[in-house]
């Protein structure tokens, strides 16, 4: 059973990447992406990795795959010509995709792990703890410094959004809040008694 | 044991701190107005993070079960990285403030991504090479498209992220070959599973495409394509920075990836970095006689540069470590030198970067002229200057660990390689008279101009000491 499950998660990956590359509508491209990664996510369910399923499912269907689809909507690209582009391209690409391809047989082929790898290897679900527990034991001890070094990177990710989008127009009017709440009624505003009949 | 642990990291935490400390007090009071002091202090705290690195101890610390070395070798690198990365940051404030594009994050940027380099050069897990690295790349790619407003400058910063992704996605393949094949992550694990029995097929595959990514990042050929058009595009001073630091901090992470993880299997991997270092070194100095804008011909430079480096490394030797770590040092005081003389070109408050614009320019600025020369004839290794020693020192390393073709085939790079550095000085001295480039220019800029080029003449008697520290350093991570 679970091999049918294996070959059939497997089967969706390959299919799934492939055909985010030559599908001829981008909207169509991202969502044969998020085939791929649920895809991805049943293999990791396999290998009893239940929460990085989870997050795959999450944070790269639900948050990245959307966001890929509003970028590709509002993005002003003609892919039809870029796809022309590519198409001059193809013959050399796909002769070094080939060679790569038979060089990565060949390095499967003969592969082979080290014997003590097995042992040395992290288990995916020790035997005592739910997998989500060892994973966090791992990522906030283990890992601690990793785990912070990324933090940083998101920092530097920030900063640079910022820079270089963020621009402080001077020529449009803003809302000053405190300007708002000291104004006075005395200096704004002028008070005229309008007589019936007769106009200002 | 967090303790002893975060003491080994401390100079990395009080920059990384000091950065967001910064960052903070920018957006809160007076945003870009801060910028030159922000610059200035980033600078100081770097130079004296580096004097403290050098003297803080002399053995090997280890924190983090593995994952953060500290020893000889990467504090040798730390002090080269900070120092440069400090020099850089004080060359570009006048230039950047005049250009308007001087942000109080420039500095904060170029902390963090020092940072960055400061974890890869002491890395000793596959995980902390892959953070290290782009921490540092992201901090680079931003600062390439500074000048948001310039075409060329968006393109550099957009290029330089698209190819360098695909870079790390290559490095990250064959870390997960690596991992599969010996189980483990640490440099030092994989040292011993590879110990065990013959180096094997996926193992190699893996060592391969790890190599194809760091290559990628010291703009080694093949994978140099990039460089020209960054360094073009990029300010002239984070161009600067481009060429110094992140050089630096890259070939010592390959250093230590080599040596620490798969110390095995030298005959391995020399064989492909010998052919990588031929490439640059030939394509550096061919490449660059076609080049008008001194800004690609350094680019050039640095990828010929990086290809006698690497010749060191070919080696697999401490004698080719320790070469390799001179020959940065020196080839970084080159370039802060040649860069602060760039940084002083310019043309009625303009900057210009033609090559022929400095035709005749020794009898108008006679001592700049002089310095430059200095300085050139050390990039193309001519005798007397330090850059001289630097090449023979990677020959010797070649020539004695038995590829005397590498060493051969180095020396006759490097008299096509001088050519182009000729040029300039022809171009200096013999040229026509033509618009003349400004007089003058910033005091911070002709001190760092004087200071390189003296450095190139008066460090030919001892090498200022550096040739010591190399030497131990190469001895804790080649035994």
């Amino acid at each position: 059973m679970s091999v049918f499950a294996f070959y059939l998660f497997a089967l969706g990956v390959i299919t799934g990447g492939l055909f985010t590359v030559i599908a001829r509508q981008p909207v169509h491209s991202v969502l044969w992406l998020i085939l791929s990664f649920i895809s991805a996510a049943g293999l990791f369910v396999l290998l009893g990795a239940e929460f990085v399923a989870m997050l795959l499912v999450i944070v790269y269907v639900g948050a990245v795959a959307v966001l890929f689809l509003f970028v590709v909507m509002m993005l002003d690209v003609d892919f039809a010509e870029l796809k022309a582009e590519m198409a001059k391209y193809m013959p050399l690409a796909l002769l070094i995709g080939l060679v790569i391809l038979m060089q990565l047989v060949m390095a499967f082929g003969a592969w082979e792990s080290a014997h003590v790898a097995s042992e040395l290897r992290a288990q995916v679900t020790p035997l005592d703890r739910h997998n989500t527990e060892a994973l966090g034991l791992i990522l906030y001890d283990q890992y601690f410094l990793i785990f912070q070094l990324a933090g940083l990177i998101l920092l530097v990710a920030m900063i640079g959004a910022i820079l270089l989008t963020l621009r402080h127009r001077q020529d449009i009017k803003r809302q000053d809040v405190l300007a708002q709440m000291y104004r006075d009624p005395a200096k704004t505003m002028e008070l005229k008694d309008v007589k019936p009949g007769q106009g200002l | 044991m967090i303790q002893a642990d975060l003491t080994v990291i401390l100079p990395e935490i009080v920059l990384a701190v000091s950065a967001m400390l910064a960052l903070l007090v920018g957006v809160y009071t007076t945003k870009d107005k801060l910028a030159p002091v922000l610059v200035w202090l980033t600078a100081a705290l770097m130079a004296v993070l580096a004097v403290w690195i050098a003297t803080r101890s002399s053995g090997t610390a280890i924190a983090f079960g593995g994952m953060f070395v500290d020893d000889a070798f990467s504090r040798f690198a730390k002090v080269a990285i900070l120092l440069s990365a400090a020099a850089v940051l004080v060359m570009s404030q006048d230039y950047m403030a005049r250009r308007q594009i001087l942000h109080f994050e420039y500095p904060v940027l170029v902390s963090l991504a020092a940072v960055g380099m400061m974890v890869m050069v002491s890395a000793g897990d596959l995980i902390a090479l892959y953070m290290g690295l782009e921490l540092q790349s992201l901090a680079l790619y931003v600062v390439a498209s500074l000048r948001r407003d310039s075409a060329r400058s968006t393109e550099a910063g957009l290029k330089y992220f698209v190819l360098g992704a695909l870079s790390s996605g290559l490095l990250l393949y064959g870390a997960s070959l690596v991992y599969g094949y010996a189980g483990t992550t640490l440099f030092s694990g994989i040292v011993q599973v590879a110990q065990h029995g013959e180096v094997s097929l996926g193992l190699l595959f893996g060592l391969i495409f790890l190599i194809s990514g760091l290559a990628f990042k010291v703009s080694a050929v093949p994978f140099h394509m990039w460089t020209p058009d960054v360094y073009e595009g990029s300010p002239t001073p984070v161009t600067a920075f481009f060429a110094t630091a992140p050089k630096v901090a890259a070939m010592a992470l390959f250093a230590r990836l080599l040596f620490d993880a798969f110390g095995n299997a030298v005959a391995d991997w020399s064989q492909v970095i010998a052919f990588l270092s031929l490439l640059s070194m030939f394509l550096g100095g061919v490449a660059a006689i076609g080049q008008r804008d001194i800004k690609r011909l350094m680019a050039y430079s640095s990828i010929a540069h990086m290809g006698y480096a690497m010749m060191g490394l070919a080696a697999g030797t401490a004698l080719g470590v320790q070469a390799m770590l001179v020959y940065m040092a020196i080839y970084v005081t080159m370039n802060v030198g040649t860069f602060a003389f760039i940084l002083m070109m310019s043309r009625d408050g303009r900057p210009v970067t033609d090559i022929t614009a400095l035709n005749m320019y020794a009898k108008r600025e006679p001592g700049k002229a002089l310095a430059m020369l200095v300085l050139l004839f050390s990039l193309a290794g001519v005798p007397p200057m330090l850059g001289f020693f630097a090449k023979l020192y990677v020959l010797r390393a070649a020539y004695e660990a038995g590829l005397i073709w590498l060493a051969v085939a180095g020396v006759v790079a490097s008299v096509i390689g001088a050519f182009y550095y000729l040029r300039i000085v022809y171009y200096m001295y013999f040229g026509e008279e033509g618009e003349e480039l400004d007089r003058g220019g910033s005091k911070v800029l002709w001190g760092f101009l004087m200071a390189s080029a003296a450095v190139m003449i008066l460090g030919i008697v001892n090498m200022f000491g550096v040739e010591g520290a190399a030497a131990a350093a190469a001895l804790v991570l080649v035994n």
